[in-house]
């Protein structure tokens, strides 16, 4: 009896919610980590690059708009769905990054296990990062860390751990966020995103572009409403390029570092995508 | 204008809504901009011009339980002349007294003052300071006063009915006081009522208080009796400024105001005379609307006088104790 | 002023400018002594008068490069390697001096800068001296700053500072800098670096160990230098969204951390339900402090409509009180545009109101006869649509909309490239809290504005700039490990 013919899926873009192919109808082939071909890819463009921006904008207040808490709830159900997927997510971090499925599995644990840590800051930052602040004069004065807008993630090429530890802090502090994925290897990137549709993750929040970042970075990068752009995937004449382009409406801007992934972050990315906001008003009766 | 009385009883419902939508007062907003005024540097020609102004706007004032005969007569003498050696220093605008000394004011003040010019005489009324007694002990306190030869009726209101919410019974007993004012040729004692601001707490309470007041027929509104702390301050004053200018953009009708009690140096005189001015401007700043309620004040003011006169600090011993 | 009363003229009461001392010519501070710049010179006025004050040393990069060089060598072996403990003490003493000689440097920034004496006497200085006091208690506290176990000093900071706050602004650059550990290069603005240069003399009397501080004066051109210079580890400006952008591209791809307070065209929100007394008074000071020269100022009022006609009139009475005149009168509320470029634009901008059809009213006032004058203006009949609601002027001039339902004034309000801070005047707790959660901008004043302490993080949203100064969020811009 002949094999099973499988049924072969095709990867498209996360956009606003919905799988679109990339408008310009490219595609480019997605390898693993021998150079085989694993599948077409959408080749997302600066067409798309537009959508997804106005989609992140177009989500940002309602996202922003949530309660801590259910932004948390939110982030873990994301946690819940990926541990369901684990198998899934292994084998394509194994291709991807030539891992052993010993390893497989410890980055796929610890990146489930990442979104469960950003998953409990949704509530808390704002304790760490704002502040009561005594000032010498009848006013009651309190900081809060504010969502930064729109942020543009163009993602570490070679890790879904890093992946997931740069989209979730931006998402967490209520931004709402297109990520670039890696050129290379793209294909968990298009998992995570299913994962996020299936997750309570309103549409809109995460928007995933497949594609190459130097082609869309530039784009991002000058785009006025873009607020903030992590740059960490990025080489460094590229991310000087981008940090340029940012400079137009003053993007906050993240330049590349040498994370290692698999260390418990700090809180420099939730401090990053978020606005200091201080408030005063009188004390009186 | 027709005023005060034609304004009649007013309901309870349309006094609340009437305060009601006053805007509110921010403490910390009015505090910080009563302090600002008090950063005005007022030097030499200007000087002098206020401080004779504040003489001649001072109700010299002696509200004690062992005022006589004697005590009163002093003062009525120290308002008509404050500095004997000077004869440009002007007058004092009135003596304040309680309601059984007003005849012997009425004496040592001598014909040609009162309602035909020179030093009035203002009375407290109204079970003053507190003004807890029955409506007729009042009223029968505010014309003895008028009868005995009061130009002026410093009435209290009934704080506590303020504060319980009965606006009405306020209302009521200001306009009844007014009547009470009245004298058997028509003309009528001008009427100055005291909130006693220091009881009412609230800036909110003070500008509603204030607008009560005026609606009632107020010719005056003042701060406070004296005897409660904190009396007269550079905001609260500042807050009845513009309450009496907003109510006459409404109404047509001015209304004076008087801060008492706590007002004791020329420097805290021309800080109130320089809210006058830049909150309300000249219309403003004439005894006739604009009055110090105070005793010590008044020797201060004229210490500087002689200083600004002579060029060299004076002393107590120059200026008469009465 | 001419006021339109009579009886109560305030005569003249001019502060005495004989407590400053000022020098006909300038050269720069580096390594803890002045010394003579490698360029040209250039003069700086009293824009009051247009009275030549001094001639200031324009610093060559060659003269930034000495700069860095000092500031670098002071670092590696003296400031970064003081306990905190002791840092703190120097910063004290400064504070100290600062105080003690706060009557100088009021008269001597209102002569440089133009801005009323009650002013520089009694917001400027005054913060000045506090903000040092401030920082000096951070230095031995740094492990608190957020960042971790004694976190580092980042190295060399060079600051730029601009004309409208001189010496304010050099204190929330300066003290920050060096409670963290940090030297600096400062360049103030051309045309206000008398301030500046005196507090060189501060630094020397309170023994600050060389190269600590460093000073360099000059125009752009020096600025230039000093944000490109390869040796320092972190740019702090303040000045115009133009300029910040500039600075944002020229550190691309190097490692220098950088803090941006910008422009600003902020709304100051009044509803009808608001302190209308105070409101008037926050309108009047939101954007007639310091000339407007602010860029926090409140130069967008929105009203709501059914109060427009009252707080217009409310206004325009008490915009008629101010007094504007000589800076060194006690009794001036409006003093000199800084300079006559400034004067230029703010003409222009308020030409371009005119010819976008706002109808302009201005407080009546006698401007006097030489030096920069604007009189207090408003633009009433403005919409989103004129280019006075969106461009900052930088000047006496406020423009006023009308809204009608809280998302008409928070639509309003974010409807701008810039962030920077907010007003909202409502009695209505509830309300005050919604808006202030929805307004984009980094400081909502409510019910009050333009207040500033040093414990209290100021800075913006979007084209405002980022990064925080203020507090332990500006302390920690100072900082390894902060995101900016």
């Amino acid at each position: 009896m002949a094999e099973r013919v499988s049924v072969r899926k095709t990867h498209k873009l996360y956009i606003g919610g919905a799988f679109p192919r990339s408008e310009s109808g490219r595609t480019f082939e997605a390898l693993d980590a021998k150079g085989r071909f694993v599948a077409n890819m959408a080749h997302a463009s600066r067409k798309d690059a537009r959508d997804a921006v106005r989609a992140a904008r177009a989500a940002f207040a309602g996202w922003s708009g949530r309660t801590p808490y259910n932004r948390g709830q939110v982030l873990y159900r994301i946690a819940e769905v990926m541990e369901d997927r684990r198998d899934q997510f292994v084998e394509q971090v194994r291709a991807a990054e030539g891992l052993t499925a010993k390893q497989g599995a410890t980055v796929v644990a610890a990146a489930v296990d990442r979104v469960v840590w950003y998953a409990g800051w949704a509530d808390k930052y704002t304790q760490v990062l704002g502040n009561a602040n005594a000032v010498s004069a009848p006013f009651f004065n309190l900081s809060s860390p504010e969502p930064t807008g729109v942020v543009a993630v163009l993602a570490p090429q070679d890790s879904l751990l890093g992946l997931v530890s740069t989209v979730l802090p931006a998402i967490a502090t209520g931004n709402t966020v297109v990520v670039v994925s890696s050129r290379e290897h793209p294909i968990a990137a298009v998992t995570l995103a299913e994962v996020m549709a299936t997750s309570d993750l309103p549409g809109g929040v995460v928007n995933v572009l497949t594609g190459r970042a130097d082609e869309i970075g530039p784009w991002l990068a000058s785009h006025l409403d873009v607020n903030g752009i992590d740059l960490v995937g990025t080489d460094l004449d590229l991310a000087t390029e981008l940090e340029v382009a940012a400079a137009e409406n003053l993007k906050r801007v993240l330049r590349p570092t040498d994370d290692d992934w698999a260390v418990e972050p700090t809180l420099t990315r939730l401090a990053q995508w978020t606005e200091t906001k201080t408030v005063w008003h009188p004390i009186g009766v | 204008m027709t005023i005060g009385t034609n304004e009649g009883r007013r309901g309870e419902e349309s006094l609340r809504s009437l305060l009601g939508g006053l805007p509110g007062v921010d403490q910390v907003g009015l505090e910080a901009r009563a302090a600002a005024l008090g950063t005005r540097s007022i030097k030499t020609t200007s000087k002098q011009w206020a401080i004779d102004l504040a003489i001649s706007m001072v109700d010299l004032t002696t509200l004690e339980g062992s005022d006589t005969p004697g005590k009163v007569r002093a003062l009525a003498n120290k308002a008509m002349r404050p500095d004997p050696t000077d004869p440009t220093c002007p007058p004092a605008a009135a003596v304040c007294v309680y309601p059984d000394m007003v005849a012997v004011a009425r004496e040592a003040l001598g014909a040609g003052t009162g309602s035909a010019g020179g030093v009035q005489i203002a009375s407290v009324a109204t079970a003053f300071p507190s003004g807890r007694a029955a409506l007729d002990i009042k009223l029968a306190d505010t014309r003895n006063a008028v009868a005995d030869g009061a130009d002026e009726i410093d009435m209290v209101i009934d704080r506590g009915a303020f504060l319980r919410g009965d606006l009405a019974l306020v209302f009521e007993e200001i306009v009844a006081t007014r009547e009470a004012c009245g004298r058997p040729d028509g003309t009528r004692a001008h009427l100055k009522v005291i909130l006693e601001t220091g009881e009412l707490q609230t800036y909110d309470s003070v500008r509603r208080a204030s607008w009560l007041a005026m609606h009632a027929g107020a010719d005056f509104i003042k701060t406070s009796t004296g005897k409660i702390q904190p009396a007269a301050t550079a905001p609260v004053t500042l807050l009845m400024l513009e309450a009496v200018r907003d109510f006459r953009l409404e109404t047509g009708r001015q209304v004076g105001v008087k801060p008492a009690g706590g007002i004791r140096t020329s420097k805290d005189a021309i800080k109130y005379l320089v809210m006058v001015n830049e909150t309300l401007g000249d219309d403003w700043l004439d005894p006739d609307w604009f009055r110090f309620g105070a005793s010590s004040l008044l020797n201060d003011l004229l210490l500087q006088r002689q200083k600004m006169t002579t060029g060299h600090y004076s002393g107590p011993d120059y200026v008469t104790l009465d | 002023m001419t006021s339109t009363r009579s009886a109560f003229e305030y005569a003249p009461a001019p502060e005495s400018r004989s407590i400053v001392d000022i020098k006909s010519s300038y050269g720069l501070f580096v390594g803890g002594e002045f010394v003579d710049g490698s360029g040209t010179s250039f003069t700086t006025i009293n824009p009051a008068t247009e009275e030549v004050l001094a001639e200031i040393a324009e610093a060559t990069p060659a003269d930034v490069d000495r700069a860095v060089a000092a500031a670098r060598t002071a670092h590696t072996r003296v400031w970064s390697k003081l306990p905190g403990s002791e840092r703190a003490k120097y910063l004290y003493r400064i504070a100290r001096i600062m105080a003690e000689r706060s009557r100088e440097f009021a008269v001597l920034e209102s002569l440089d800068n133009g801005k009323p004496i009650k002013e520089s006497r009694d917001v400027d200085v005054p913060l000045v001296s506090q903000w040092f006091f401030y920082y000096a208690g951070w230095a031995d506290k740094l492990s608190y700053a957020g960042l971790g176990p004694d976190p580092k000093s980042l190295g060399v900071a060079g600051q730029i500072i601009p004309w409208n706050f001189p010496i304010m602004m050099l204190a929330w650059k300066i003290a920050p800098a060096l409670a963290a550990g940090n030297t600096v290069v400062l360049k103030p603005a051309e045309t206000t670096s008398l301030t500046a240069l005196l507090f060189a003399e501060v630094c020397q009397q309170a023994d600050l160990p060389a190269g600590v501080v460093n000073i360099v004066t000059g125009a752009g051109p020096t600025g230039q230098a000093l944000v490109e210079h390869p040796d320092i580890d972190k740019v702090a400006f303040t000045g115009s969204t133009a300029v910040g952008r500039a600075i944002a591209r020229s550190v691309a791809g190097s490692r220098k951390k950088v803090t941006l307070e910008l422009g600003g065209k902020a709304a100051n929100i009044v509803f009808d339900d608001a302190p209308l007394d105070q409101a008037v008074e926050g309108i009047v000071s939101g954007i007639f402090f310091n000339q407007g020269h602010v860029c926090c100022a409140g130069s967008r009022l929105l009203v709501q409509e059914n109060v427009y006609e009252e707080v217009l009139e409310r206004l325009k009475r008490r915009m008629s009180t101010l007094r504007l005149g000589d800076p060194l009168d006690k009794n001036t509320d409006i003093g000199a545009i800084n300079s006559a470029e400034q004067l230029a634009r703010i003409t222009e901008l308020s030409a371009v109101g005119d010819a976008e059809g706002a109808e302009r009213w201005s407080a009546p006032c006698e401007l006097p006869d030489s030096g920069f004058w604007f009189a207090p203006t408003i633009f009433t009949g403005v919409t989103q649509a004129h280019r006075i609601a969106r461009e900052e002027i930088f000047g006496p001039v406020l423009s006023v909309l009308t809204f009608r339902t809280p998302s008409e004034a928070i639509e309003k309000a974010n409807n701008t490239p810039y962030g920077l801070s907010a007003g909202v005047w409502t009695e209505k707790g509830s309300r005050i809290l919604a808006m202030a959660a929805r307004l984009r901008a980094g400081v909502v004043w409510a019910n009050t504005f333009n207040q500033f302490d040093p414990a209290s993080p100021f800075g913006g949203y979007k084209e405002s700039g980022y990064g925080r100064e203020g507090g332990k969020h500006g302390l920690a811009a100072y900082l390894e490990g902060s995101p900016s």
